[in-house]
């Protein structure tokens, strides 16, 4: 019964927040282009909902190469790191420049790059320097993570460098980087959406694109309507992430 | 014969504590089994390092006829990775030594099986109990067939009946192969039972206290640990460490 009840509060709490919402709208009049009331977003969801499908799965796709992409050249910078002392002194502090730099001041400078024809290639790069640092620094920590006594160990056996990067420390990492791939994942998304910002209309028509164009035609209902999908997208991506991380960590461990 | 390996005189000192160990000497023949006792902080497991050959001395000289290959360590931990497989955890060392894979899994899983653990060969670690997973790290070091094996206080988790039976499957591991075998342990009675040799440590930097023979067969028989031979030595083991450490204070 209580495991019921736990099931159900957070869904009672927004239905109650619904109806407060809703009556409010409905006594005090406000104008639906200023807060549309939850049935007119209701409305605008169930008439758009295949154009939301699609600008969900544009913005979607979109995240997901950048998130493969980053992990690729995360993983890689971070294995020469960890081979080499000297890349590692050289290329942190590039590393640290990058990730603290707010992906929008970086948004119009890329878009000039990537060539006016092609936003979306400016978007997929935007999204893959978000997503890059958290799988780049959970590989470099995890890469020194391995126990003290195993790798002595790989000496007292006369591993080489490859063995021991390859059998010991690549291994060991795993943890760190399913963490990381968790985090990454669900910063592509918002790098990707905040990219769609800088992007403007040319660019892909994903989510944020249909917050902006419903902006532009105060069209209140439909711009709730795509953050409300951008959520709901989220929610789910992070519980299967969840989800991936917990079975890939009982996969390692073995149980 | 020459020893399988000897420290003379040796010294580690490092950057920020300070003497570690030493003047420290102690030589371990071929197929005998040394305990090496004192209290803690004294430098045991460094001494030890030094005998694998992990660590190498600021002063003094190590002597080695057990050349690489030929020594193994077990710690206190299992030490085992997590995310293989018992036998791949026991043929780690001969396939970083090139042996075949299967070659390598095959000898694995004959050392489970000496240890005990037949039957446990696809089992992670964390599906093994502690006295398990311990007999599958002490697989792992007998599978190369050393020459000189390392124990650093392997039993120091472990419950005391599996601590006893660890002990005597040790000892008639020992019988099939005779490595020459050093243990680290704080465990007087541990060390008059398994060792036949005991070397006693001062407080840290250790030195050499003083050595106690051990008379006695090996591996022990039934009841070893009520004949007069036993509790003489792990009395006169005692005494050295109350004195070792009167000595040093």
């Amino acid at each position: 019964m209580s495991k019921l009840l736990d099931l159900l509060a957070p869904f009672a709490l927004i239905a109650l927040l619904l109806a407060g919402w809703e009556i409010a709208c409905r006594v005090t009049g406000v104008p639906a282009y200023f807060l549309p009331a939850p049935s007119d977003v209701a409305v605008a969801l169930a008439t758009d909902t295949a154009s939301l499908m699609q600008a969900a799965w544009n913005t979607l796709s979109v995240a997901l190469i950048a998130l493969v992409i980053a992990s690729v050249a995360a993983q890689a910078i971070a294995l020469l790191v960890g081979l080499s002392p000297l890349a590692d002194r050289a290329v942190r502090p590039l590393a640290s420049v990058l990730q603290v730099t707010p992906v929008v001041a970086i948004a119009p400078l890329v878009l000039i790059w990537a060539g006016i024809d092609h936003p979306e290639r400016a978007i997929v790069a935007l999204a893959v320097l978000v997503a890059f640092f958290p799988i780049f620094s959970g590989a470099v920590t995890g890469l020194k993570a391995a126990d003290p006594d195993l790798e002595r160990l790989f000496d007292l056996y006369g591993a080489s460098r490859l063995q021991r990067v390859l059998r010991l420390r690549l291994p060991s990492a795993v943890p760190f980087l399913l963490e990381g791939h968790k985090v990454a994942a669900g910063l592509a998304v918002i790098g990707a959406v905040v990219a769609e910002f800088g992007a403007g209309s040319g660019g892909v028509r994903g989510l944020a694109w249909r917050i902006l164009d419903a902006g532009n035609k105060l069209q209140t209902a439909r711009m709730i309507a795509a953050l409300v999908v951008l959520g709901l997208m989220g929610v789910v991506l992070h519980a299967l992430l969840e989800r991936a991380e917990r079975a890939g960590l009982a996969w390692w461990r073995g149980r | 014969m020459p020893p399988v390996v000897a420290l003379e005189a040796v010294e580690v000192d490092y950057p920020k504590r300070g003497r570690a160990l030493g003047p420290f000497t102690l030589s371990v023949a071929p197929g005998e089994i040394v305990a090496l006792v004192g209290p803690s902080g004294c430098g045991k497991s460094t001494a030890l390092r030094l005998l694998a050959g992990l660590e190498q001395p600021t002063r003094g000289t190590v002597t080695r006829t057990a050349g690489r290959g030929e020594t193994s360590v077990v710690f206190q931990a299992p030490t085992l990775a997590p995310w293989m497989s018992a036998q791949a955890n026991v043929a780690l060392p001969l396939e970083l030594a090139g042996a075949s894979r299967r070659g390598a899994r095959d000898l694995a899983a004959a050392a489970l099986a000496r240890v005990g653990l037949a039957g446990a060969e696809q089992a992670r670690p964390a599906q093994l109990s502690g006295g398990m997973a311990m007999r599958a790290s002490l697989a792992r070091a007998l599978v190369t067939e050393p020459r000189l094996l390392l124990l650093d206080e392997p039993f120091a988790a472990l419950d005391e009946i599996t601590r006893r039976s660890l002990a005597d499957d040790v000892l008639k591991l020992w019988r099939e192969t005779k490595p020459a075998i050093v243990f680290v342990t704080h465990n007087v009675e541990e060390a008059a039972y398994m060792a036949s040799r005991v070397a006693v440590m001062t407080r840290g930097p250790g030195r050499i206290a003083g050595e106690i023979e051990v008379a006695g067969h090996l591996p022990r028989l039934i009841g070893f640990r009520t004949t007069p031979e036993f509790r003489h030595a792990a009395e006169a083991v005692s005494d050295l460490l109350v004195k070792g450490s009167e000595a040093a204070a």
